[in-house]
């Protein structure tokens, strides 16, 4: 190997490495709030790029009938919830507003505008549109009836919920995988590297995105209030910071990051309906060297992933994913030497 | 304001809870008026936790009425009493350790900044001025305070809420006998600033002095009530919880 060699090697790590971050850092959230190990992440990967990606064929993405479909089981469960309980009247508008009204104008948009001859710009803020709030109905559909239940059912819920939408993914978006243009062209050449522009954009977005939420959480209220939920619910619960509240809001992050980062990488790799999975689980082992619980560790643990990924790529490419997974067992092994067992909330 | 004086701030009655086949606490009943301190005193495992807990909606309960300032609030939930201006310090505390004391406090104001209010800098000042002690720390973690620190925390973080009615579990558990003293001194001028407060202590003596009311809590059941100026010179509750010294 030489120098050109590592320093390309070095600069597809980091790039990758980069959008494993992001996902860890949302791994890290949903379960230090929610106790979810948010397996469907990978999902949200693989449904942001392939609803840009459908968007930029001219076609309606599958992903707008699972919003309407899901927005719809959401308001029937949320209604019966708060008909019987007078005090929540006021509710229901915003019940009616996010679940129903939200995506039928949503969808009237997508077909008025016909978004495959709008700027890239605007569909990705489209696509972002379409796919985020499929997090939060998530959480209310799947986890909130469960949010007593222990780690390993909320485990084994997420697993299914995977499942579910991996399936999804295949109706919506077929088997063929698809490819997105760059956000911009050009490149910047220093020295003897050549970086290309969409590695820029990843580059940036990722970095922006995670001063954007290190600001969220050391400064807002809401961002705060998530911090306190993490640390102790029932203290939380009494300062008024509902459960729901904080799950569905971690929920958004998630899948908006997950959305995000979907379409950051669709135009340097093709993505099919179950890409998803496998950069999630990257970010998982990402997240896992941060024991589950520090935002810094699983990001330096997340670009870690990305080196090793891309430096065995090149000296042992068959057996990538197994040096990349293997990475775990030392990491569970020293987690579980130096960390006091801690016994699960209540 | 007459009328509104007759008007409890809470009552609540036949509240029973169970955990599981075993009730907890039997048909309990009792009011706290407005700006009262009104103390629930009794030995340990007699249901006093249990009593403010289900109060407050973080336990099931599986019968009883709950009103508060005249309104029904059967089957609210925590998130909806801490809306309508109930506040609980629960005996563990249950501080953000690794925050600072300044957004612990900022945290306590999180009901009034979800309803647009937005005072909170002004509260702190307040707050500041009953706990000094407090300013000095604002940027340090609150894991890192002392007992008698994190108690005074917990207290502050309650009063950023600006609540209707406080409900205090145990505040003098595990504190030194001087810092035990400069809280209930604490509680006893929070009566002035017109909140009203349930206590629930095992420190019989401190609470009734303190108390304009008092309830005894035995085996889940109230088994004694009275003005507290009167409880505290009851051969029975003399007896039981005040020891000989009680008389003074």
């Amino acid at each position: 190997m030489d120098l050109q060699i590592a320093l390309l090697l070095g600069q597809d790590g980091i790039t990758n490495g980069a959008i494993y971050a992001l996902l860890s850092l949302a791994l890290v959230l949903v379960f230090a709030v929610t106790r979810v190990i948010f397996i469907p992440q990978g999902e949200f990967v693989a449904f942001g790029a392939l609803t840009l990606a459908s968007f930029q064929a001219g076609k309606v993405p599958g992903t707008l009938w699972l919003l309407i479909g899901a927005g719809i089981a959401v308001a029937v469960v949320d209604l019966r919830a708060v008909l019987g309980r007078s005090r929540q009247r006021r509710r229901i508008f915003s019940i009616l507003g996010w679940n129903l009204v939200y995506p039928v104008v949503l969808a009237i948009l997508i077909h008025l505008a016909k978004p495959g001859e709008l700027p890239l710009a605007a569909q990705v803020i489209l696509a972002l549109a379409l796919v985020v709030p499929l997090g939060p109905m998530t959480y209310r559909l799947a986890f909130q009836p469960l949010a007593e239940a222990s780690v390993l059912v909320l485990l084994i819920v997420a697993v299914g919920v995977h499942f579910a939408l991996v399936g999804l993914g295949l109706l919506f978006f077929g088997a063929e995988g698809s490819r997105t243009p760059a956000f911009s062209d050009g490149s910047l050449t220093l020295g003897s590297l050549t970086v290309g522009a969409q590695t820029l954009w990843v580059l940036g977005s990722s970095l922006t995105l995670i001063v954007v939420l290190a600001f969220f959480f050391e400064r807002t209220i809401y961002g705060k209030a998530l911090r306190a939920t993490a640390m102790n619910r029932t203290g939380a619960r009494l300062m008024g910071i509902s459960t729901v509240m904080a799950g569905k809001l971690s929920f958004l992050l998630a899948s908006l990051i997950g959305a995000f980062s979907g379409v950051l990488i669709a135009p340097i790799t093709t993505v099919y309906y179950d890409t998803g999975f496998l950069i999630g689980l990257k970010g998982f082992v990402g997240a896992i060297v941060g024991a589950l619980s520090s935002y810094p560790l699983a990001a330096l643990g997340a670009l870690l992933v990305g080196l090793l990924e891309a430096f065995s790529s090149f000296w042992a490419s068959a057996f990538k994913e197994v040096i990349v997974f293997t990475l775990i067992i030392p990491v569970l092994v020293w987690l579980s030497l130096t960390t006091h067992q801690v016994e699960e909330e209540e | 304001m007459g009328a509104t004086a007759a008007v409890p701030v809470l009552e609540i009655s036949d509240l029973c809870v169970s955990y599981g086949k075993v009730e907890a606490l039997h048909h309990a009943g009792l009011r706290v008026g407005q700006g009262q301190i009104v103390t629930v005193i009794g030995p340990n495992g007699a249901g006093k936790t249990t009593m403010l807990s289900a109060i407050m909606g973080l336990l099931p309960r599986s019968r009883g009425r709950i009103c508060f300032q005249g309104v029904d609030l059967d089957g609210a939930e925590v998130e909806d009493m801490v809306a309508h201006g109930v506040n609980l310090v629960p005996e563990s505390r249950a501080l953000f350790g690794e925050m600072s004391v300044e957004d612990n406090l900022l945290l306590g104001a999180f009901s009034r900044h979800r309803s647009g209010l937005r005072d909170q800098a002004q509260t702190m000042e307040e707050v500041f001025r009953v706990f000094p002690r407090l300013k000095e720390r604002r940027s340090q973690h609150a894991g890192t305070l002392s007992g008698g620190e994190r108690q005074m925390l917990a207290l502050a973080r309650a009063l950023m809420a600006k609540p209707k009615l406080l409900m205090l579990d145990e505040p003098s558990l595990g504190l030194a006998p001087l810092i035990v003293r400069d809280i209930f001194r604490v509680i006893g001028a929070l009566k002035a600033t017109g909140v009203s407060i349930l206590l629930v202590e095992q420190n019989a003596r401190a609470a009734l002095q303190v108390a304009d009311y008092a309830y005894v809590l035995e085996t889940g059941e109230i088994a004694l009530e009275g003005p507290s100026r009167e409880l505290i010179d009851d051969p029975k509750v003399v007896e039981s919880y005040l020891g000989l010294g009680g008389k003074r």
